[in-house]
């Protein structure tokens, strides 16, 4: 099953995730300040999840497995994932602006019916995103990158042709952001 | 035609083909760097009719996002509004009444042939030929009639709720239906006869605009351009949702890459449409079409959801992130068509302007949904 | 000799009014064929059936102002119109009708229609190349290398003809095939000699016809579907008025040949009653063909067009020419 080759190819790529798949741990990051619904009395915690992978249940979520990784280590994760006769579903951004963090998100699924759905993730620091660019492995990238870029400003670095896409060619602004004005 | 062509990149001049044109079914711009008429480069650039419709998802609740679905592809609505609420109940576990799921499926497939059959009419029309694009309007107007009696629209269609559908159909909506499977029967066979054995449409089309496997995979091509490509790749089978296991249908593969394979492949699979509908009346449980218990305000507990379904043009997908609210953290929209036009800039490198322009009609563009 | 220009004056009044009528409804005739072909009812909002379409038209094209945009060939591109419908009003001048209805009959009138036919693709390729467009200028050098492709085989075959006619006096080809349809050009038996490849001559010289008045599946020249409007992108009123006047002018004049040269012009297939009437009737079935292969047929690209020209129509032809000129000899 294509599940257990790439979880145990994953694996003999990033050693240090192997503990984190036996516990996943998902620790309390930091308190916030109560949220508007702090009414009812609950107090809202950010959990901030710590980075290693995942085996999902697929009837809930949707994905069997979801990777989240360092910056440094997409391009190799990446690659082993179009070795292994996957294509590149989207690529997308979320704005987790109370941990001052932008994340970028992979989808990964493959033409046969040997299900099996990747998810990987990582997180750059808001002040400066700045993520490697996968357009080397996946043409498609490019256009998901461009609008990326386009939403969030995540700079995907050696991307050809980083110009707004979907936005106006001058735009200067990410509409996506948490705290984005209009 | 298909001997390898030198071009000579210094003595180009650059084609704007948009965003006003007669085949770029929209609002679509392609800057060809030409040489004569062969294509020496090409750079898309799509957005004229972006709307944000993911950052609309961030300011309102997961049922006021719902007509939101129907204005991405104008053209085949269902499936959109379909991937949608089923990524929903998915994450907030509501049960659908199988009576429910049936009609959506037969309400997809309705709306899919309808999808299809715009395609085939402005597909020919790009060739050059413009009658069947009449025939293929007559027939869509039937599907049109149909669906504007169960829910109340022609394009844009809101029918779909969590966890259930609108309304019920009515008989009108079966008898017309079964009147309309037989119609479309007999109008696909002409089809055949009238375009698809047509000589100059399969000079025009066979060996035109190869796209491989890798290169599939490589975009995200999926749909019929992969389906096209001998990629045997149909989420209604790869990933069964909704009640579509419970249908005998096949998934039209065609392994000749070119554009003529995607044209067989779209017309193959009407006919599968045309199939799951007739299993789809056949079948239909009796029953409510909407739970007992009404959800009313939905908040999905925090988490990461995807979800995918098969529209007309390929897997739509849908990602919602929740933090629990009612409102969703983000949504984001993984729509066919932008992946399966990104592909033609590499793609359309070294073709005649006129196998280019075919190409891109192969494509099957619905440029909304591809600048959401 | 004041006589003659006054009659060739008359006629050509006479021939511009039959083009222009002819053009009119030929769009409304096109109209309503398309839309008997696609199971609508065409045009009805004007007049009876929508048969003052035409004229409401014509004041629409009229009334509109002339763009002409910046920087192109302003002389070129006023002429260019002109000259996409001048000759084919000339050309109306030596068609033989009838047997009496002829405008003025020459000796070289074929030569004629040919010299002031080949003009029109000089109407395209100027209008392409002042237009100052791209869309244009890829239009009008396809139009151009589309005429030349299809003027040979047609020459060709008309040689053919005039061989067997001896003559290029239209009224005189004419003349030869008189006598029912046994005797027209098109069936392999004329003149007690056989040649078998006569119906090809004459499917040949009806798909140049088609080829050279730029109608589908040949349009490659306007192909609106890849280059917006092809040559006349650029032109408003009647200067795209007079393109597509000249267009169904030109149609008109195909089928007048096409029934001249092959299909006995005004002789009767039965030996009776030949007149006007059996003319007329020959060139609007033409006509209808044109508009019914034009609603039933994609286009063409440009290469498998030439392809066609230069790899089957011209050797055929040709063969065909040296057998004709065989048989000639022989018997």
């Amino acid at each position: 099953m294509i599940i257990e080759t790439v979880t145990s190819q994953l694996l003999e790529l990033f050693p240090e995730y192997a503990q984190a798949t036996e516990h996943v741990v998902e620790i309390v990051a930091l308190e916030e300040q109560p949220s508007p619904e702090a009414k009812k009395g609950k107090k809202e915690q950010l959990v901030t999840r710590q980075n290693g992978l995942k085996n999902c249940s697929y009837d809930a979520c949707g994905y069997h497995l979801d990777l989240q990784l360092s910056t440094g280590q997409l391009l190799a994760a990446t690659a082993l994932l179009f070795k292994n006769g996957f294509f590149l579903e989207t690529i997308t951004g979320v704005d987790w602006i109370k941990e001052k963090q932008l994340e970028a998100v992979y989808d990964f699924s493959r033409y046969d019916f040997d299900l099996c759905r990747v998810v990987v993730r990582t997180r750059v620091p808001r002040e400066n995103p700045a993520i490697p660019t996968i357009t080397g492995i996946y043409s498609g990238a490019s256009w998901h990158e461009r609008e990326t870029h386009d939403f969030f400003g995540i700079k995907f670095q050696g991307h050809p042709h980083l110009i707004p896409l979907l936005l106006p060619e001058d735009a200067d602004f990410h509409p996506l952001l948490k705290d984005f004005k209009a | 035609m298909t001997e390898p062509i030198v071009l000579q990149p210094d003595e180009t001049f650059v084609l704007n083909v948009g965003p006003q044109h007669p085949a770029t079914h929209g609002v679509l711009r392609v800057k060809m760097t030409m040489d004569g008429e062969y294509i020496y480069n090409a750079e898309t650039v799509i957005g004229y009719i972006h709307r944000m419709h993911e950052k609309m998802a961030e300011n309102r609740t997961y049922s006021q996002y719902l007509p939101n679905l129907s204005r991405l592809d104008y053209l085949s609505a269902m499936a959109y509004s379909h991937g949608y609420v089923l990524a929903v109940e998915k994450a907030a576990a509501i049960e659908v009444p199988e009576r429910a799921e049936y009609i959506r499926a037969i309400t997809v497939e309705l709306n899919r042939i309808s999808s299809h059959l715009v395609w085939f009419g402005a597909f020919v029309l790009d060739l050059g030929g413009f009658s069947p694009l009449m025939y293929a309007f007559d027939d869509r107007e039937q599907i049109l009639d149909l669906l504007e009696g169960i829910t109340g629209s022609r394009l844009t269609y809101c029918y779909f709720r969590f966890g259930g559908i609108y309304n019920d159909i009515d008989e009108d909506f079966i008898q017309g239906t079964r009147q309309f499977i037989k119609r479309m029967r007999k109008a696909l066979k002409m089809y055949r006869k009238l375009v698809t054995t047509n000589i100059i449409l399969i000079k025009r089309l066979k060996g035109i605009a190869p796209v491989s496997v890798d290169m599939c995979q490589r975009y995200g091509a999926t749909g019929p351009v992969a389906r096209g490509s001998g990629i045997n790749y149909d989420v209604r089978k790869n990933e069964p949702y909704s009640v579509y296991s419970d249908f005998d249908f096949d998934v039209p593969v065609f392994t000749e890459c070119d554009a003529y394979a995607r044209y067989n492949v779209r017309m193959e699979e009407m006919e599968q449409s045309l199939r799951i509908i007739e299993q789809g009346l056949d079948k239909l449980p009796d029953g409510p079409v909407n739970p007992e218990k009404k959800p009313k305000a939905i908040k999905l507990p925090p988490g990461d959801y995807y979800s995918t379904v098969e529209a007309g043009r390929g897997s739509f997908g849908i990602r919602i992130v929740s933090d629990g609210d009612k409102n969703p953290y983000r949504l984001k929209l993984r729509t066919p068509t932008f992946s399966n036009m990104h592909l033609f800039d590499e793609a359309c490198r070294g073709m005649l302007i006129a196998d280019a322009l075919a190409f891109m009609g192969s494509l099957d563009l619905v440029i909304p949904e591809m600048d959401r | 000799m004041t006589l003659t220009f006054l009659n060739i004056f008359i006629a050509v009044v006479i021939a511009i009014a039959f083009v222009a009528a002819n053009a009119a409804y030929l769009v409304w005739c096109e109209r309503k064929g398309a839309g008997f072909i696609q199971r609508r009812p065409g045009p009805t909002e004007n007049g009876l059936w929508g048969l003052l379409q035409p004229p409401v038209d014509g004041i629409k094209l009229m009334t509109k102002q002339l763009m002409i945009p910046g920087g192109v060939d302003k002389i070129v591109f006023i002429i260019a119109p002109v000259l996409a419908m001048f000759p084919t009003i000339i050309s109306f001048v030596t068609i033989p009708f009838s047997d009496q209805i002829v405008a003025h009959n020459m000796n070289i009138g074929l030569l004629m229609i040919f010299v002031f036919g080949s003009m029109s693709a000089m109407a395209l390729l100027m209008a392409g190349w002042s237009s100052r467009n791209k869309f244009a200028m890829i239009s009008s050098v396809r139009a151009v290398s589309q005429a030349v492709a299809y003027e040979i085989p047609m020459l060709v075959t008309t040689i053919t003809v005039v061989m067997i006619a001896g003559s290029m006096d239209l009224m005189e080809i004419v003349h030869k095939q008189g006598g029912g349809f046994w005797h027209w050009n098109i069936w392999p038996l004329q003149n007690g000699l056989f040649n078998v490849l006569m119906p090809f001559s004459f499917l040949i010289f009806f798909i140049c016809s088609l080829a050279e008045t730029n109608r589908a599946p040949f349009d490659l020249g306007e192909a609106e579907s890849e280059l917006v409007a092809g040559y006349h992108t650029e032109y408003s009123s009647m200067g795209f008025g007079l393109f597509f006047m000249g267009e169904y002018a030109n149609i008109v004049i195909g089928a007048c040949l096409t029934t001249i040269l092959f299909l006995g012009g005004w002789d009767c297939p039965f030996g009776l009653f030949p007149g006007v009437w059996w003319f007329l009737l020959k060139i609007y079935f033409l006509i209808f063909t044109f508009i019914w292969i034009r609603w039933t047929f994609p286009r063409t690209t440009i290469y498998s067009l030439l392809n066609l020209s230069w790899k089957v129509l011209i050797p055929i032809s040709l063969f065909n020419l040296l057998l004709t000129a065989g048989l000639l000899k022989v018997f």
